[in-house]
């Protein structure tokens, strides 16, 4: 049993719902301790019902969970004082106020920090006498995570923690996640957010469909993907009077209209071999958009090919047509 | 639980320190951690995070204990029933005003052919009112309320088990109940001179096993409820069958003797009995144990069917 290497081991995981609909399609992947690792995915690729697996909400229809080196699931008594969890969504009685709820939990989880305590690391305290009816969403998100820290706990389980903060309280959440990472903490977190990713994750895997896509560090993630040119071709030209894209290192493109994407391994050869091209046939290339591989690419890669889902949206500004750059987006 | 917070102060003790001074203190986690984690342990335990105190481990864990969950998600449970005016002036003023319309009811029967009186028939229908309106109905709701507001879901999350949830949760119910039968009884001996119980061990085990019977009916029903405001109709057959059949409106020894039998069988018809019974003193031991019987019987079926149908969970 190495639970000091890796805290979190599923094998093969399966979840089917009323015996047809299968959320989760075998999935495997590993956590060491102390790391931030990312179910990275479109709504309705199967994150949340896979940490409920993790979670030993439910007993998966397939594969093998370790937690800590127990079943989640069977042996709960050995690994629930010891995770803390955050759910995608509420969970409060919405008549209770913020400190009787926390007094609650905290009498129900062994070695429970003080109630206030874990209140004032995600910034509550002073709401404490609010009944949770009337907080707003991003405050209850804070509730919900200050819960799942207050025993204090060696596993973290966070569902799309950030969901509802808006930018302050987004960063204010990262740097905690961090502060735990950093003492120790082994995180795990769904998110739809690439740029809650990219910030937090050691590793992280793409979900697609109930199947892992993609999965690494985000550089591994990001390099597996190849870089892409866009621009507009001028009136009368067009895509055979580019130069041989085999010669510009470009792997693939397309062509929409007057618009063209280029698809390369080799950014700075492609870019150089069309720009001296423009410049030599003297014309403008509108829109030019020239733009290093990306997790966001990784990202929209995968969901690209789901785009037949309409259920599928993601969370960053804009579908794959957008050149809005993955910082700058946001979503309401 | 601050008490249990030991000395690990408010400068943010690392991991490594909780580890350190772990030795001897029944820390779960235990010392071998320090070794294991490598990079990320930093010596001394004295370090300060970005946020203060974010992984401050307390050195001594207070482990809980199931009465002690049990007890914290009880009182939350109570503060939340006082808060819930519908559901509680519902629960505490139906038992009391039902019999009342009642006694011109027990009038017209010829309830003293039996050898009954009009207290002997009141304060089992109170009891009975008590038992569906405040506990079963009453519960229904809790269940549907904290399903729905996915508070169940969160409560699974942590070390409570399934059943500690469901007995937290309906704790506070049924310790109204039980005041209320109390209050009742009191009541019933002032207003309706009724005499002390001739059998009271049988009116207490009545009573028990009528709380316990109704808390898993609740659960039961509430896994057939969608709503909290459905849980008045998914809870109204077995209130009026019970109203109707199981002794609480009609003695059952006014029914023939057929029907009588078959409605001894209904869940609440024992309980009624038993309480009935303690008070005459005329239940024989094959009555009474029969009767025990039965109640069992209905309650260990739905805490069999909550066990296999509770649902935990929204329906998507």
């Amino acid at each position: 049993m190495d639970t000091n290497e890796h805290v979190i081991e599923a094998t093969g995981l399966r979840r089917v719902y009323g015996g047809e609909f299968e959320a989760v399609r075998g999935i495997s992947f590993h956590v060491r301790r102390g790391e931030v690792f990312a179910l990275l995915g479109t709504n309705g690729a199967g994150k949340t019902s896979t940490v409920e697996l993790l979670e030993g909400l439910a007993r998966p229809d397939g594969g093998r969970i370790r937690v800590l080196g127990h079943d989640p699931y069977a042996e709960r008594a050995a690994v629930r004082p010891r995770t803390g969890v955050m759910l995608q969504e509420g969970g409060f009685p919405s008549e209770l106020t913020v400190a009787e709820t926390a007094r609650m939990w905290a009498g129900c989880m062994s070695g429970a920090r003080p109630a206030v305590e874990a209140l004032a690391l995600v910034g509550l305290a002073e709401r404490a006498d609010v009944r949770v009816k009337q907080l707003s969403g991003g405050e209850r998100r804070r509730l919900d995570l200050a819960l799942a820290l207050l025993g204090d706990p060696e596993v973290l389980f966070l569902d799309e923690p950030t969901t509802g903060l808006d930018a302050e309280g987004r960063r204010d959440t990262w740097d905690l996640v961090r502060a735990l990472r950093d003492a120790g903490t082994t995180v795990l977190l769904t998110t739809h957010h690439l740029e809650e990713a990219e910030n937090l994750a050691d590793r992280l895997a793409i979900l697609h469909r109930g199947r892992i896509a993609a999965s690494g560090t985000p550089a591994e993630v990001t390099g597996a993907q190849p870089s892409r040119i866009a621009f507009e071709l001028p009136e009368g030209y067009f895509v055979g009077d580019l130069p041989p894209l085999g010669e510009l290192g470009v792997c693939g493109h397309e062509a929409d209209g007057r618009l063209v994407r280029l698809r390369t391994r080799e950014l700075q050869r492609a870019a150089t071999g069309l720009l001296v091209w423009a410049d030599r046939a003297g014309v403008t290339l509108r829109g030019l958009d020239v733009r290093s591989a990306s997790l966001e690419e990784a990202f929209l890669g995968i969901a690209r090919e789901a785009s037949d889902d309409p259920e599928s949206h993601l969370g960053v500004g804009g579908g794959p047509d957008t050149t809005v750059a993955v910082r700058g987006g946001r979503t309401a | 639980m601050s008490e249990a917070r030991g000395t690990s102060g408010a400068s943010g003790v690392s991991r490594a320190g909780r580890a350190s001074g772990a030795g001897g203190t029944g820390d779960m986690s235990g010392a071998g951690e320090a070794g294991g984690t490598g990079g990320t342990t930093v010596p001394g335990g004295t370090r300060g995070t970005t946020v203060a105190g974010v992984a401050g481990r307390a050195v001594t864990r207070a482990v809980t204990t199931p009465s002690g969950r049990i007890a914290a998600l009880g009182r939350a449970e109570l503060t939340l029933l006082g808060r819930s005016r519908s559901t509680l002036a519902l629960a505490l003023l139906v038992p009391l005003v039902l019999p009342v319309g009642l006694v011109s009811v027990v009038d017209g029967m010829d309830v003293a052919d039996v050898g009954l009186t009009a207290g002997l028939v009141l304060l089992p229908a109170a009891i009975g009112f008590s038992l569906l309106f405040g506990v079963y109905q009453a519960l229904s709701s809790v269940y549907t309320a904290r399903r729905e507001e996915l508070v169940l879901k969160r409560l699974r999350t942590g070390e409570l088990r399934d059943a500690e949830i469901l007995c937290g949760s309906a704790l506070p119910v049924l310790a109204t109940g039980l005041m209320q039968s109390l209050v009742l009884v009191a009541g019933s001996t002032v207003v309706l001179d009724l005499p002390a119980p001739k059998a009271p061990q049988l009116a207490v085990l009545g009573l028990l096993a009528g709380l316990a019977m109704c808390a898993a009916l609740a659960a039961l029903t509430a896994a057939l409820t969608r709503t909290v405001e459905s849980a008045q109709v998914t809870t109204a057959p077995l209130v009026l069958v019970s109203m109707t059949g199981s002794g609480m409106a009609v003695p059952l020894e006014l029914l023939p003797d057929r029907l009588a039998s078959f409605c001894q069988l209904l869940p609440l018809s024992p309980v009624i009995t038993l309480i009935r019974g303690g008070w005459t003193g005329s239940l024989s031991a094959y009555e009474a144990l029969g009767a025990l019987a039965t109640a069992l019987a209905w309650t260990l079926l739905a805490v069999f069917a909550v066990r296999r149908w509770f649902r935990w969970e929204p329906r998507r």
